[in-house]
């Protein structure tokens, strides 16, 4: 029992740490981005501004508009907080330092992540508020349409390793030499990564929070630290799938020409540079993109990345049974 | 004969001007276009429209200004004052005088045409800009105040030969 509640403590403190680590990163980022300096007074140089951010939200008033549906509206943020965290469980820092080593460890990260539709599109449903409810709706359609070339790009990793538990495929690419992302996966790494940031919802693909259009779309009337809660496991889930991310394709805990003896020093390390490397190449990509048009998003689903992830699925499948 | 010149992304442009502005802010060999404001202060251009002086002097109350002002932000109200005659038993001449002359800063939107249409030179502009209030009344200058706004009027540049 004792073992259970330090890894359930230790998934949910690890998140919370990587959701303020993409946190400084993406603001701080950004405005280095912007030949600003970005937050500048709160300690540090303002390195720690998120801890004071946090503080701002807890202390402020926690609104319950009248006309919500308010069980419904009160736990919306749950699920996705919880989709976000627990999908840390199953990602491994080094192959005995992991929370729990599932045999269908990426059947269970897929899974758990599509969980986060249903707290969006309940906060949207329950808000009573129209930019709420075309905001969980238009995010429904877009974790919806683009969980499948999510689901499908990690097919091919699948494929490739023979295995589905997530330290397996590590162990596959040690053996393989070269991770997965430079040994025939790379259209998949590329459509994971442009389905993951469509999941996270940021920019370019945040057409359901869409300020210009919808305020804050299903997040409009959450204040306090509902909000928070909506906020942080945004960054959270986005540490998170770039852990993912790093597992699947860029052979997570490893690192070539070290003795493997050591990867309980240098795995957990390894793996949070890779984690933060692609953390750095999204806030990037979010300050050079524009936002999709509604109709585009969905164009680049259905009619580009499925297709390209079932082809890629097809030809990995030929080439294994060939080789 | 066009030669093919390969077209590249633009969303690698994009990322390129990205990082690179990012590194640009981060290395100290680069100038650095920013102003920590409260700590430095800004070196605003001798021209810039901060706020509006007055000079009471020049001012004959000929409303003007309070007529063209597109926000209707200036309050001015006057009277007349016979001065006695300049020769003795010359006749008593009437003299305008400034009762009250007031911009409303909050609602002034520093368009300048009352500087321009003043046809006494007694409006001017000031780089001065830091005179935000925490109560809203506050912004309304009167004429004291505007007046001393004058000191801070730089001195204007001599006419182009």
């Amino acid at each position: 029992m004792t073992d259970v509640l330090i890894k359930v403590g230790f998934v949910a403190l690890a998140a919370l740490n990587g959701a303020v680590i993409f946190t400084i990163m993406d603001v701080k980022g950004a405005s280095w981005m912007q030949r600003r300096p970005g937050p500048l007074h709160v300690g540090l140089r303002g390195f720690i501004f998120p801890l004071a951010e946090i503080l701002k939200f807890v202390q402020k008033e926690d609104i319950i508009p009248t006309d919500v549906d308010r069980p419904v509206f009160k736990w919306a943020p749950a699920y996705v907080v919880v989709s976000a965290v627990s999908l840390f469980a199953v990602v491994p820092l080094s192959p005995t330092l992991v929370v729990v080593d599932l045999e269908l460890g990426v059947f269970f990260a897929l899974a758990i992540s599509s969980l986060s539709t249903i707290g969006v599109l309940t906060a949207g449903w329950s808000s009573a508020n129209k930019y709420s409810l075309m905001g969980g709706l238009r995010a429904a359609g877009q974790l919806i349409a683009y969980e499948l070339p999510l689901i499908l790009a990690v097919v091919g990793v699948v494929i490739q390793a023979e295995t589905m538990s997530l330290v397996g495929i590590v162990e596959k690419q040690i053996e393989w030499g070269v991770p997965f992302a430079f040994s025939g996966q790379i259209v998949a790494f590329l459509i994971f990564m442009i389905a993951a940031t469509a999941e996270m919802m940021r920019v370019p693909f945040d057409m359901p929070i869409g300020e210009s259009e919808l305020t804050m779309g299903f997040m409009t009337e959450y204040s306090g630290i509902r909000f928070l809660i909506f906020y942080i496991s945004e960054y959270m889930s986005m540490f998170v799938l770039c852990a993912v991310a790093s597992t699947l394709f860029l052979g997570g805990y490893h690192l070539p020409f070290i003795p493997t003896e050591w990867v309980n020093i240098y795995g957990p390390i390894s793996l949070i540079t890779k984690t933060l490397i692609l953390g750095f190449i999204l806030v990037a990509v979010r300050w050079s993109f524009p936002r999709f048009r509604e109709d585009q998003l969905q164009n680049l689903a259905w009619k580009f990345l499925i297709p390209a992830s079932l082809l890629n699925i097809l030809i990995t499948a030929v080439l294994k049974v060939v080789l | 004969m066009k030669t093919f010149r390969p077209k590249i992304p633009g969303f690698i442009i994009g990322m390129k001007i990205v990082i690179v502005n990012m590194f640009k802010t981060l290395s100290p060999f680069h100038s650095n276009p920013n102003v920590n404001y409260p700590f430095e202060k800004e070196k605003v251009a001798p021209r810039a429209r901060g706020v509006i002086a007055l000079d009471q002097e020049a001012c004959t109350s000929c409303m003007l200004c309070a007529r063209q002002c597109p926000d209707w932000c200036i309050y001015i109200e006057g009277h007349k004052e016979l001065q006695p005659p300049s020769t003795p038993g010359g006749r008593q001449r009437s003299r305008a005088v400034l009762d009250r002359f007031d911009i409303d800063y909050a609602l002034c939107m520093y368009c300048g045409i009352c500087v321009e249409v003043c046809p006494f030179d007694a409006l001017f502009w000031s780089p001065e800009y830091e005179y935000s209030e925490f109560n809203m009344g506050d912004m309304l200058h009167n004429k004291a105040r505007l007046d001393e706004w004058l000191k801070t009027v730089p001195e204007p540049e001599g006419l182009e030969n």
